[in-house]
């Protein structure tokens, strides 16, 4: 594989960039495979990565129905955190954090990872205790947490709304430095580069019509470009996996809902952290192109549509403008919207499941993109040694049966309203 | 924007209503013995199809009543609607 470097940029500069190797092949598909990962989105990719790389399995194929990275993987609002309370969350994504921190380097391509931090925004003395409660909780995990009152809010980020008579005034908040944002494309090129480099098949326009399944035990994949033997099968299709687990006569604790995004107009530099609005659903951050990156509530009812509805944007932005007054003057670039796999709890499922060597990567919510490297490491261990790894041994499918929920939010199993 | 028709109250945007799920959940009859199985599934599974989809929807800003909704969830066309109480073969 071709190494990027400034002398490659410099050497392909002399003949007019026309030269460059491909960034993954286009193969034809085998008749059989070791492992085949089903959805090439980022966490299918960075699984397929992590096989090659640290389990030294590589005859391995990504099956995805459209195009690589063409899912929420650049659908989402490109927000890396580990702000989470609960231990297993908490621990998963900080082990997350460190992979996002080496990821450039590791993958030979600029992700563009920004650490610009991440403020929680408090509106009331009982959210500021709540914060302090969840910062000292990170703290014993690890993680980096600062409880900020308003006048450290106020110098970070002073085109806020910090008049008087506000609905929701700010009282404070709580930051996490280490947090940022990356290219989100980037991430899933980078880590398709990689494993194609490593000798993994990345087969797209290839859609999943059935699996074989003899004796309990996966044997293959029937897809639109024919039938594939796998002795491990890995689905990593975030909301399309109930459509997957239909096909298996499986009914798993998760909804699919309908998540939308918006940006703005490109302005000057103003935004220097990701912001969350308190009082709602609200989060913003300023892209390097210098739109304002928004995005909020779950459209509120099962959708499978991939676009969102206007009321949705209309809710979601009126807390824009209470939180950023100055949003009112821009422009809306864009909007567009992905499906969630939205579980019962609001925590993900990496984990074997009833049929012998069928494994499930699902129920990612709102928090599938930071995750992405942990998920992909811990559900390619997961894959190579049978058995899960102590990162997610939290994130179990039979959690619901045995009242082990992980449940950061506590908002129950109305999926459309967390 | 949706256009639900409520039954009570006829077509309305879906601003007036607040969504309730998937309407076909049963829930366990009461004093029936069962497992402890079929109650976490009766409260955690859902089928979620990709297609048609029996929902219950609630007409919160309008006449308050909870109705079923049929819709398509990858395009949201709504084929019928019912009231709660009502039926559905």
């Amino acid at each position: 594989m071709q190494k990027y470097s400034v002398f490659s940029l410099i050497k392909n500069a002399f003949s007019d960039h026309q030269n460059w190797e491909v960034a993954w092949k286009d193969p034809t598909p085998k008749k059989e495979y070791d492992v085949i990962i089903i959805g090439g989105g980022g966490h299918g990719l960075a699984t397929a990565y992590y096989l090659a790389k640290e389990h030294n399995i590589t005859n391995v194929a990504i099956i995805e129905k459209g195009w690589i990275g063409g899912g929420n993987v650049g659908r989402n609002t490109t927000i890396i955190r580990s702000n989470y309370m609960h231990d297993d969350n908490a621990l998963f994504s900080e082990f997350g954090m460190d992979l996002w921190r080496k990821m450039s380097q590791d993958l030979n391509y600029n992700v563009m990872f920004s650490p610009r931090g991440i403020i929680n925004l408090a509106h009331s003395d009982a959210q500021m205790n709540a914060y302090s409660r969840r910062g000292n909780s990170m703290r014993l995990n690890g993680i980096d947490a600062v409880l900020l009152n308003r006048e450290e809010v106020q110098k970070r980020i002073p085109m806020a709304d910090f008049s008087d008579n506000v609905r929701f005034p700010i009282f404070g908040g709580l930051m996490q430095p280490s947090a940022g944002t990356a290219r989100h494309d980037a991430v899933a090129w980078g880590y398709a580069r990689q494993a194609d480099s490593m000798g993994v098949d990345i087969i797209q326009n290839c859609e999943v019509t059935g699996f074989n399944v003899n004796n309990g035990k996966i044997v293959g994949v029937r897809t639109s470009r024919g039938d594939m033997k796998a002795k491990k099968v890995g689905l990593c299709v975030a909301g399309s996996t109930n459509v997957l687990a239909e096909m298996l006569n499986m009914t798993l604790p998760i909804e699919t809902h309908l998540l939308q995004a918006c940006v703005s107009e490109p302005v000057k530099p103003l935004l220097d952290h990701v912001v969350t609005f308190g009082a709602g659903h609200f989060y913003c951050s300023q892209s390097d192109k210098g739109e304002m990156v928004m995005g909020g509530d779950l459209d509120g009812y099962n959708s499978y549509s991939q676009r969102g509805n206007l009321p949705t944007l209309q809710h979601v932005l009126t807390e824009g403008i209470a939180m950023f007054p100055f949003l009112s003057k821009l422009k809306m670039l864009r909007t567009w919207g992905g499906i969630m796999d939205m579980s019962m709890d609001g925590s993900p499922i990496i984990d074997k499941t009833h049929i012998d060597g069928l494994y499930l990567n699902c129920g990612w919510c709102y928090g599938g993109f930071k995750a992405t490297p942990a998920s992909g490491w811990t559900f390619a261990h997961t894959i190579a040694q049978d058995r899960v790894h102590e990162l997610n041994a939290g994130y179990s499918l039979n959690r619901f049966n045995t009242g082990d929920l992980i449940d950061e939010k506590g908002l129950g199993t109305k999926t459309w309203i967390s | 924007m949706l256009y639900i028709f409520c039954p009570h109250c006829g077509s309305r945007s879906q601003n007036e209503f607040a969504y309730g799920g998937d309407a076909t959940v049963k829930r366990p009859e009461l004093n029936k013995e069962i497992s402890d199985q079929e109650w976490d599934n009766f409260v955690y599974l859902r089928k979620s199809p990709r297609g048609k989809h029996l929902e219950l929807w609630h007409h919160i800003s309008g006449c308050r009543q909870w109705i079923k909704v049929e819709r398509d969830t990858s395009t949201h066309e709504i084929f019928k609607t019912y009231k709660a109480t009502e039926l559905i073969e």
